[in-house]
């Protein structure tokens, strides 16, 4: 299980990390938006899983190849929802940031990027659902972690085991939900003045 | 002496899809003087804000150049501070960190801390520093706006219907607030409204704009002495010439975005009551 978490726990901030690299670039670059976005929606749709046979290729059996398909399940969620955050910035915001001296890549990180925050959000809740679900395709198919002990449960006909693994990941997607996804949404809505 | 010269400002705005373009005024000249509370008055769409966005530096003049002293504007700058109509708030900062945004920028976080305090005083804001805009009113929210502008301490300060949104009373006191900061702080000010007793009751000159074509149609100084009345004799009769000036051009635009159905009795009736030209158009 741990193996499980700490290979998430990876690929889930690796992909944060791109998608916003990525996504902060699409929004402010029109070419990079007119060439590399359009590889992104491409990439977008193929599930991320499809990678893992080029991955194991890749990186061979270890866990590297699992946090490559994670990342490649994440990133692209985290990419448009930041891309679209950039984008629709108050242009007013940006205006008034600019009265006070602020220009260029400050502008981005002091106000277009504080101001995607929200957008970012909606992203990294998809990042991990996608993550999440790459994890375990990859673990059933690779080595180790709670999805290979799910099937080496079944060889073994050891049902209880199969529900047990099985109660444990939708519990850790719960809590993900819950105790992290949940509340982080409800004050960053609030704050930013977008409940009703 | 004068601070801000604008000379034979154009702006058109150009649409490149559909190949055409629009001049909303085409030879804008006015002087303001250092010191001078200036109002710029004039019916919705014509150009108030295209003007002042230009002496911000936020928007390029078509032709024609704007100097603040000797030098000419290209770009925003610390000289000038800028009030939007809305209050342009950060959202995820709390009060105080709004109003220490730009200071941040220009001197130490205890140094801008200690002047943001200082502003939010001056604006009766001190209990709320720690709270984030959307716990604030509308009122409230720009009074945090004014005193992030004045703490840069910009030479000249540009205002777009600051309190356009605000109901009567909530305005009155901004009124306040704002004639003794112009009185403590000597700063030139250019203040846009559409609202005819306001810039009465600011100002040392007004202003009137018109539109198609676009541009200055009158100039109107103020000689009363502050606090001013609006029931005195003279505000009466000051307010009602600059109506009267209006009027024609209020009627332009009304028979430009009502078609010809337009009734310009009835609506002389509408707008002669509250002299508020903007609720009407
Ligand atoms: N980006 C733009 N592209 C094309 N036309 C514009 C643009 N911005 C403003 N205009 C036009 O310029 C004219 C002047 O606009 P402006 O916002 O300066 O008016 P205003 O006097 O401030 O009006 P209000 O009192 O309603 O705020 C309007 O007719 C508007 O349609
Ligand atoms: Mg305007």
């Amino acid at each position: 299980m741990f193996t499980s978490l700490q290979r998430i726990s990876v690929g889930f901030a690796l992909a944060l990390i791109i998608g916003t690299a990525l996504g902060i670039l699409l929004g402010q670059s029109k070419l990079a938006d007119e060439t590399i976005g359009s590889l992104v929606i491409a990439l977008q749709s193929i599930p991320s899983i499809v990678w893992l046979p080029i991955a194991l290729l890749a990186f061979g059996q270890g866990s590297t190849a699992i946090i490559f398909i994670i990342v490649l399940g994440g990133t692209w969620a985290m990419t448009m929802n930041i891309r679209m955050g950039i984008k629709n910035v108050q242009p007013l915001l940006i205006r008034a940031a600019r009265t006070m001296g602020y220009k260029g890549s400050e502008l981005v990180w002091k106000v277009m990027l504080p101001a995607s925050i929200p957008a970012a959000l909606t992203g990294a809740r998809l990042a991990w659902a996608f993550g999440w679900r790459a994890l375990m395709a990859g673990e059933l198919l690779g080595r180790g972690g709670l999805g290979r002990t799910l099937l080496d449960a079944r060889d073994m006909f050891n049902m209880d085991l199969v529900i047990a693994i099985m109660v444990i990941i939708s519990i850790i997607g719960l809590i993900v939900e819950y105790l992290v996804f949940a509340p982080l949404e409800k004050k960053v809505m609030t704050r930013w003045g977008l409940t009703k | 002496m004068d601070h801000v010269i604008i000379k034979n400002v154009e702006k058109t705005f150009f649409n490149k899809e559909e190949k055409t373009s629009f001049t909303v005024f085409n030879d804008i000249n006015l002087n303001i003087k250092k010191g001078e509370f200036l109002s710029l008055l004039g019916p919705s769409g014509c150009g108030k804000s295209t003007l002042l966005n230009i002496v911000a530096g936020l928007d390029k003049a078509t032709n024609g150049v704007v100097q603040v002293g000797s030098k000419t504007i290209t770009a925003p700058g610390p000289d000038r501070g800028v009030v939007f109509q809305e209050a342009a708030l950060m959202p995820w900062l709390t009060v105080l960190e709004n109003v220490m945004f730009g200071l941040k920028k220009k001197m130490s976080k205890g140094e801008a801390e200690k002047k943001a305090l200082e502003y939010l005083k001056l604006v009766h804001l001190s209990k709320f520093i720690r709270s984030y805009p959307h716990e604030l009113s509308g009122g409230m929210k720009q009074r945090v706006s004014i005193a992030r502008a004045l703490a840069m301490d910009p030479e000249i300060l540009l205002m777009d219907e600051p309190f356009g949104a605000l109901d009567e009373q909530t305005r009155s006191m901004l009124h306040k607030e704002v004639q003794f900061i112009w009185e403590q702080t000597g700063k030139t000010i250019i203040f846009v409204t559409h609202n005819i007793r306001e810039s009465v009751i600011l100002s040392d000159r007004i202003i009137l704009m018109g539109t198609r074509p676009g541009g200055i149609i009158g100039e109107f100084p103020v000689n009363l002495a502050r606090p001013r009345q609006p029931s005195s004799p003279e505000f009466v009769k000051l307010e009602e010439d600059i109506m009267k000036q209006l009027a024609g051009e209020i009627e332009k635009v009304m028979k430009e975005e009502m078609g010809d159905d337009y009734n310009s009795k009835k609506a002389s009736l509408l707008y002669g009551s509250n002299r508020n030209m903007g609720e009407h158009i």
